[in-house]
């Protein structure tokens, strides 16, 4: 294995030393050294991973794909996993999920595409206002859709739409390392202009003997190989064998379904791994259906019109609460999914990941608060 | 400026007067945005900046222009970083952007108090039963006699210099101030009850003491003394700062006083009557609202204690326009009349009985005759 990020770039060490000593911690207390450092340096942190964004390309109407280059605490990915990126739109910080689509060894830089989604709020600013310069956090890598150490000696890597990120990083990754086997690539989109990569498929495709690119595009089929929806003729067409290979399918939930069906029909579950790119569902006003989890002390309980505190509290658990009215704030916590109304605006709230007041917030729908 | 009679509303005007406030906080949430986080970022700078160079200068202590200046430089930055930045912070007021550097939750303060603490001690129990005697423990901190209802006793002779001790050492009074050491007295309360509590505020007041009184003075070397007494002087000035705007939030003529009765079951719109009532504003320049955290404007903080606390002076005029509306009196004044008038009620209340004049006759009219059947809280019909 190539040398991990956090092994190659090291600059500025003995600074770093000295920032992270325990005296630099007790004159900086109760701030801490991050919060004086990053106002000269905006991507440096003892221990979170920040990244600045380096380059910036629109490569169709509606993707945007940056270069971020991260900062000595990232410690790298596995082809295949994703990050969650956080950036700060209207004074809000905003956070997704995004996978790397670039080699997982590439130069130090991770490579990011976003596809703006209609009624998106963070691709859409992505797609607009990204510029070289700007600062985001980010997570370590994440997730069990990854190659597997041991590369497999066949791959079938299947793509539907914006799903064609992680896909990518596989791909751009074994090529990288001059791997021999077989590999088929199924890619499905609307044409090819709807999603990032077409040509950088293209291009591994013609340079790598071992890559099979088989396209298939819904709204022009002729400039495709594949036709119509995925189904067995396609992958015979691929002239992989789904017993013998690994496969990786990474796209709308159509796609994923489809694929999942036809493995299981064939007892291949095993060899099977799914990423779903799914747009998140809209919320329901109407109806309190669903459940609300709490993920911390793995609880869950079905949702009621009630205040979140008022079923924490009638699950058993004991969240810090104060005023109960929505001024003291003592009861914020983090919602991790779901969405959530105010029950003194009426105002619905969807976003991931964002703190709010369970006194005062009641679910719609599924909720996964972090109690 | 003060009100001494306290006009009757009906509950409809109550309810009305509190559905208007709840029409500004409304507007003002739903325009939260890049303004408000580029404010708080902003003095943030200025504070880390005004610490960084006032500790460099303070470096050099024995360059007498450098003590003062490096004095100053610290004094100011410890005043933003516990009122404009920690207080309001720690309000939640700044929670919606959702960045863990203005966390209400997670935000520590350049303070001997430790935060979760100040956020039981302040953010509820003071904010939600606001200058009920009894239950709203600012008022005289445990310490002193600031209210005629508080019994007099002996003790209580010595309310000017506890007053004075209490200015000069204000972050430590804070400290003990959530560990109700009055109570634990008087046998309602235990040490060991509160033994947690005693151990936060030793690990965070013992980081602070070696901060300031041991680290950073150490490293000038030589000058080790005077860079001790800039930091010692700088923790007093923003003591005695922090003192003298909060005393004049609850405590000039004119700020009325509630029991635990009159206050059972209030609706949105007494609630926000009794914030209106128990608050008062100084009026100053724009510097002197920022270096008291806006707490200037206790008033417009009262009602909307998460709103951005720059906010409150645009608010102000709106809400000063509902109060004369609905006849209500806003208790505005500049600070040497709003302090000079709190001086003067420690000052009489050491001595037994009423303590003479200072105090508005006994609570909000609307609560005297309590409405018919109160809904428990608004948020339950909404």
């Amino acid at each position: 294995m190539p040398p991990t990020l956090a092994e190659t770039v090291r600059p500025h060490r003995l600074a770093r030393r000295l920032l992270g000593s325990a005296l630099a911690d007790a004159l900086t207390t109760p701030h801490g050294v991050d919060r004086y450092v990053e106002l000269v340096r905006p991507a440096f942190s003892l221990r979170e991973v920040r990244a600045e964004v380096v380059a910036v390309r629109r490569p169709t109407m509606r993707s945007v794909t940056l270069a971020l280059r991260p900062n000595a605490n990232w410690e790298g990915f596995r082809a295949g996993q994703f990050v969650r990126l956080s950036t700060e739109i209207d004074g809000v910080r905003h956070t997704r999920c995004y996978s790397p689509a670039s080699s997982a060894h590439a130069d130090g830089l991770i490579e990011l595409t976003a596809h703006a989604q209609p009624g998106g709020v963070v691709s859409p600013f992505l797609r607009a206002a990204a510029r070289p310069g700007i600062v985001v956090s980010l997570s370590q890598a994440e997730g069990d859709f990854a190659l597997p150490d041991a590369r497999p000696e066949q791959l079938l890597l299947i793509s539907g739409g914006s799903g064609v990120t992680p896909v990518m990083s596989m791909l751009r990754t074994l090529c990288h390392e001059g791997h021999r086997g077989r590999i088929a690539f199924l890619h499905y989109a609307r044409d090819e202009h709807d999603v990032a990569y077409a040509r950088q498929l293209a291009e591994l495709a013609a340079g790598h003997a071992n890559v099979r690119l088989l396209r298939g595009y819904s709204q022009r089929p002729a400039a495709g190989e594949l036709h119509g929806r995925f189904g067995g003729a396609h992958v015979r067409a691929s002239g992989i064998d789904p017993a013998q290979a690994l496969t990786f399918v990474s796209g709308p939930n159509a796609l994923v379904d489809a694929v999942r069906a036809a493995w299981a029909e064939d007892d291949l579950d095993a060899r099977l791994f799914l990423e779903r790119f799914a747009p998140p569902a809209p919320a329901r006003v109407e109806a309190v259906a669903g459940s609300v989890r709490f993920a911390r002390s793995r609880r869950e309980a079905p949702a009621s019109a009630a205040p979140l505190l008022d079923q924490a509290e009638a699950a058993g658990l004991t969240p810090t609460s104060g005023c109960r009215m929505g001024i003291c704030h003592t009861c914020s916590c983090r919602k991790l999914e779901g969405a959530v109304r105010d029950l003194r605006t009426g105002e619905i709230s969807t976003a991931p990941d964002e703190l709010i007041q369970i006194c005062v917030n009641a679910p719609v729908g599924d909720v996964t608060l972090d109690i | 400026m003060t009100a001494s009679t306290s006009p009757q509303l009906t509950p409809e005007q109550l309810d009305a007067f509190g559905r208007e406030l709840d029409a500004i906080r409304e507007r003002v949430l739903a325009d939260l945005g890049e303004r408000d986080a580029a404010y708080i970022r902003r003095i943030i700078k200025a504070q880390r900046g005004l610490e960084a160079s006032g500790r460099g200068l303070l470096q050099f202590a024995f360059l007498p222009p450098a003590w003062l200046a490096g004095t100053a430089a610290l004094s100011l930055s410890k005043i933003l970083d516990n009122m404009e930045i920690g207080h309001n912070v720690m309000h939640g007021q700044y929670d919606w952007m959702n960045d863990p550097a203005v966390n209400g939750h997670a935000f520590e303060w350049d303070s001997a108090c430790p935060s979760e603490q100040w956020r039981h001690s302040h953010n509820y129990m003071h904010h939600t039963h606001t200058n009920i005697l009894g239950k709203d423990r600012d008022i005289g901190y445990g310490v002193l006699r600031m209210s005629e209802d508080q019994r007099w006793h002996p003790y209580y002779l010595g309310n000017p210099l506890y007053a004075i001790l209490l200015a000069l050492f204000f972050q430590w009074g804070v400290a003990l101030h959530d560990l109700e050491v009055d109570r634990i007295a008087e046998g309602k309360s235990s040490w060991r009850e509160k033994a947690d509590m005693v151990g936060a505020i030793w690990r965070k007041g013992r980081r602070q003491a070696l901060k300031d009184y041991a680290l950073f003075p150490l490293l000038a070397g030589p000058g080790a003394p005077l860079t001790l007494a800039g930091n010692l002087t700088a923790n007093a000035v923003r003591n005695v700062w922090a003192f003298t705007i909060i005393f004049c939030g609850h405590f000039p003529e004119g700020t009325h006083e509630f029991t635990e009765e009159e206050t059972e079951g209030e609706t949105r719109g007494q609630w926000y009557h009794r914030q209106l009532l128990g608050s008062a504003n100084l009026t100053g320049g724009q510097l002197f609202h920022v270096l008291s955290g806006n707490l200037s404007h206790q008033i417009e903080h009262h009602l909307f204690p998460d709103l951005p606390a720059h906010r409150y002076a645009e608010l102000a005029v709106e809400v000063r326009e509902i109060c004369e509306r609905y006849g209500l009196p806003y208790n505005s004044g500049p600070l040497h009349k709003q302090f000079g008038s709190v001086v003067e009620k420690i000052v009489k209340l050491a001595l037994p009985g009423r303590g003479g004049g200072g105090r508005a006759p006994q609570a909000a009219a609307a609560t005297s005759e309590p409405p018919p059947a109160p809904p428990a809280r608004e948020r339950v019909a909404a």
